[in-house]
């Protein structure tokens, strides 16, 4: 019996996320000892656009970390370290001689700065800058967002030229803030939400002044690059300083980033993938930063302290458990999520039907956004059970898809998919991921791999862990799905399904 | 023929009446139309709205169906609901037993896994969802038979096979399992379906504090006992990951 966990000592990591922010505390096994989590508002000024209250974001961070440290039941000195994680691109300026931010926060998910990448892309295109930063020009990234806020509040780039501005993504204002903020707050990011900014030089791991330059962002505002697991500075300053001062800042990375920490993908080659609404899937490309053809995005997966950088390829689904939800709210064919699972079961399989959700238009690897979603294959001999097993099986052929893309990138072909998210819970989703993939899908025993993720590089940053090593050896398999499909069926299959995806393209015929 | 109990009779009245035309009717409307003291209305109805068949409007004070009535024909807990619903407290069960986790609802004369968890070792294990297990020889059979009627009656029509010398297969002495089991809140099973392996289970409850499920550990005998008697610690986990998927699913405190 290993339950001993009320025995110190402990990390704890926050998790910033989209929709709130959480605390967890870790002990030495990597097991749960207490959770705090408090969501915040969403903020949507217009179509298209979502907003942040910073301000808020940092006051439910200090009642979170509060709160689970009161959970817990412990004390400053049981808590070796804090480690950050957060939702990336989300882009905050705020003064650095108040605290105060100059506007709301916009989140990643924000499509205002659309019209001003495709100006960015001149007559080169989206792929201006991919070749330094990895990434190809959209609305997603930090950069463009912090050139837009420059353009739209008044006087921000004066106050900006005179130094007294300041940019991070979140947890940058996370860190600034609990290190003393206006008092000496260290103004630093890491090398993951670095790489999300399009800002930073891949292969230089810095800043790149002439793509600052070109985006407009002056880079005396710009945060110090830091490794992801490190030493940052010492909690310091208001409610937290009197709770926790003096408790070293010791990690941060990006939520997909830590998520393949978390689920100690370590080795080259080695991928995880969350199923939460959509998908975000990041295969481990060791100290290769590989091109990618295939429309994948190139990205920094880890740094640890002043070891070598770990580069990372990622691929996102846009539409996965959404896609259940959608057939639970817009269509009605089920009462709750879990229930597509009961449904798909009741036949053997998908009647011949294929659902290729591209609701929004195809991402990778194909980018259309001309595309629109089509049910393909239907007989009169279909019913909703079938449609249900179509649900599913779109979110593992798109996940197919994605690791075909990363092996021709990349070269390496996957041996074993880690997966974590909500969705794993649902086992026939699995098996069939499994089967499509024709790898073994492996799920671990602590369903919060982002958390752990930034836990276990803070803890590797104060020595509360030695090694990798160390945390693999606390990595525990709670399932694993093995391929029972023979090849001939999945190849058939596959042919459908892009014959599916093909159908779905040139739908929009007046696409900007 | 016997007769009909009375306030059974105008409740069922009372239902039809909320059922049909108006969907809302004050008291005195209720005790009208069925010819009763609104003394005697006021009581059928509190003992309706108790039980959630009823609902009173805060504002006008007048009744309508429960929504309670609406779930009884439709609902049943979907196992997969249960699975999403138990994965943290079992992943946790797991971890703090050491030993592999299970989660069985009745199903014909078994008990069918639709939950497993691996012991945390590094061991090849195989995923056993789907799987069947005997009702009367495991722990996680033995709580249900225990707390679920339809189950018990399965057990008690079953063949209870003898699996090794230990299985208990005469009626007497497996109901008294079942009492034992209903007295302590879990069941065991040591070397009663598998030489060398013993399990422990707890019952699942839902909102309406119906039995739909068990959950359990399953082991090495060795592992599972400490000088001849299963190890209280791994009782306490179980009844506690037990108790806690039962909160999930909006079950009381017990």
């Amino acid at each position: 019996m290993t339950d001993a966990h009320t025995a110190g000592p402990f990390i704890a990591a926050i998790d910033q996320g989209t929709t709130s922010s959480r605390c967890i505390v870790f002990d030495r096994d990597g097991r749960i000892v207490s959770v705090d989590q408090k969501e915040h508002e969403q903020i949507f000024p217009k179509p298209g656009w979502v907003e942040h209250d910073a301000t808020e974001i940092w006051t439910n961070v200090q009642e979170v970390v509060a709160g689970a440290i009161e959970k817990a039941g412990i004390t400053r000195d049981d808590i070796k370290a804090i480690g950050i994680t957060n939702q990336r691109e989300t882009t905050v300026l705020w003064d650095r001689n108040t605290g105060e931010p100059v506007h709301n926060a916009i989140v990643w998910q924000d499509t205002r700065t659309d019209a001003l990448c495709r100006e960015l892309g001149r007559n080169v295109g989206q792929d201006r800058f991919r070749r330094e930063t990895g990434l190809p020009l959209a609305s997603y990234f930090a950069g463009p967002k912090a050139r837009w806020l420059l353009d739209n509040v008044d006087g921000l780039k004066e106050r900006a030229e005179a130094g007294d501005i300041l940019f991070g993504t979140m947890d940058t204002w996370v860190i600034w803030n609990l290190t003393g903020g206006v008092e000496g707050g260290h103004h630093v990011t890491d090398v993951t939400n670095a790489s999300r900014t399009m800002l930073m030089n891949l292969h230089t791991m810095q800043w790149d002044e002439r793509i600052a330059e070109s985006i407009g962002v002056p880079t005396a505002m710009l945060p110090e690059i830091r490794s992801s697991a490190e030493v940052y500075g010492e909690i310091k300053g208001g409610k937290l300083g009197d709770l926790l001062g003096g408790i070293p800042v010791a990690s941060a990375l990006g939520d997909q980033q830590a998520a393949l920490f978390g689920q100690t993908c370590f080795a080259e080659g080695e991928t995880k993938s969350t199923y939460g609404t959509g998908t975000f899937m990041v295969m481990n490309t060791g100290d290769k930063i590989i091109n990618s053809y295939s429309g994948l995005l190139t990205t920094v997966g880890y740094k640890i302290g002043d070891q070598d950088t770990v580069y990372a390829l990622e691929g996102s689904i846009a539409v996965t458990g959404s896609l259940v939800q959608w057939m639970r709210d817009q269509m009605g064919l089920i009462s709750t999520a879990a229930e597509i699972e009961t449904l798909a079961l009741s036949v053997e399989d998908n009647g011949g039907a294929y659902f290729v959700p591209a609701f929004s238009g195809l991402f990778a690897p194909y980018w259309r956004s001309d595309a629109r979603g089509v049910i393909a294959g239907l007989t009169r001999y279909v019913t909703k059970a079938h449609l249900a097993r179509a649900v599913l099986e779109a979110t593992a052929w798109q996940t197919r898809e994605i690791a075909d893309a990363m092996t021709k990138d990349s070269g390496v072909e996957l041996t074993a998919l880690k997966v974590d998210g909500g969705m794993t819970s649902n086992n026939l989703l699995m098996q069939t991921l499994s089967d499509f993939l024709d790898a073994p899908v492996v799920r671990p025993m602590v369903a919060e791999t982002t958390c752990l993720g930034a836990a276990y590089a803070a803890g590797l940053a104060v020595g509360f862990w030695n090694s990798t090593d160390d945390l693999r050896a606390n990595w525990r398999r709670a399932a694993e799905w093995t391929p029972r499909m023979d090849a001939e069926t999945r190849d058939r299959e596959y042919k459908s399904w892009l014959k599916a995806v093909e159908r779905t393209m040139g739908w929009l015929e007046d696409e900007e | 023929m016997a007769r009909n109990i009375q306030s059974l009779e105008r409740a069922a009245a009372m239902l039809r009446l909320l059922a049909g035309g108006e969907r809302r009717l004050g008291l005195s409307d209720i005790a009208s139309s069925l010819g009763l003291a609104k003394g005697t209305a006021h009581g059928i109805l509190r003992t309706l709205q108790h039980e959630g068949f009823v609902e009173q409007d805060d504002a006008s004070g007048r009744y309508q169906l429960g929504a309670e009535l609406l779930r009884l024909g439709t609902t049943y807990l979907d196992v997969h609901e249960l699975r999403a619903r138990a994965l943290v407290w079992t992943d946790d069960l797991a971890r703090s037993s050491g030993e592999s986790v299970y989660l069985g609802v009745l199903h014909q004369q078994g008990v069918l896994i639709v939950h497993h968890v691996f012991r945390p070792d590094d061991s090849r294990q195989v995923l056993e969802i789907g799987a069947m297990q005997p009702l009367h020889s495991t722990a996680l059979g033995k709580v249900l038979s225990a707390y679920d009627p339809v189950a018990h009656s399965e057990a008690v029509e079953a063949d209870r096979k003898a699996f090794t010398d230990r299985t208990v297969c005469d009626l007497d002495a497996f109901e008294h399992l079942l009492y034992l089991t209903r007295a302590r809140g879990y069941a065991a099973d040591v070397e009663e379906t598998w030489e060398g392996v013993a399990s422990l289970a707890a019952p699942i409850h839902d909102r309406r504090r119906m039995p739909v499920g068990a959950v359990g550990i399953a082991g090495a005998v060795e592992r599972l006992r400490r000088d001849g008697e299963l190890r209280p610690e791994l009782i306490a986990a179980v009844r506690d990951c037990a108790r806690a998927v039962s909160r999930d699913l909006g079950a009381g405190r017990f």
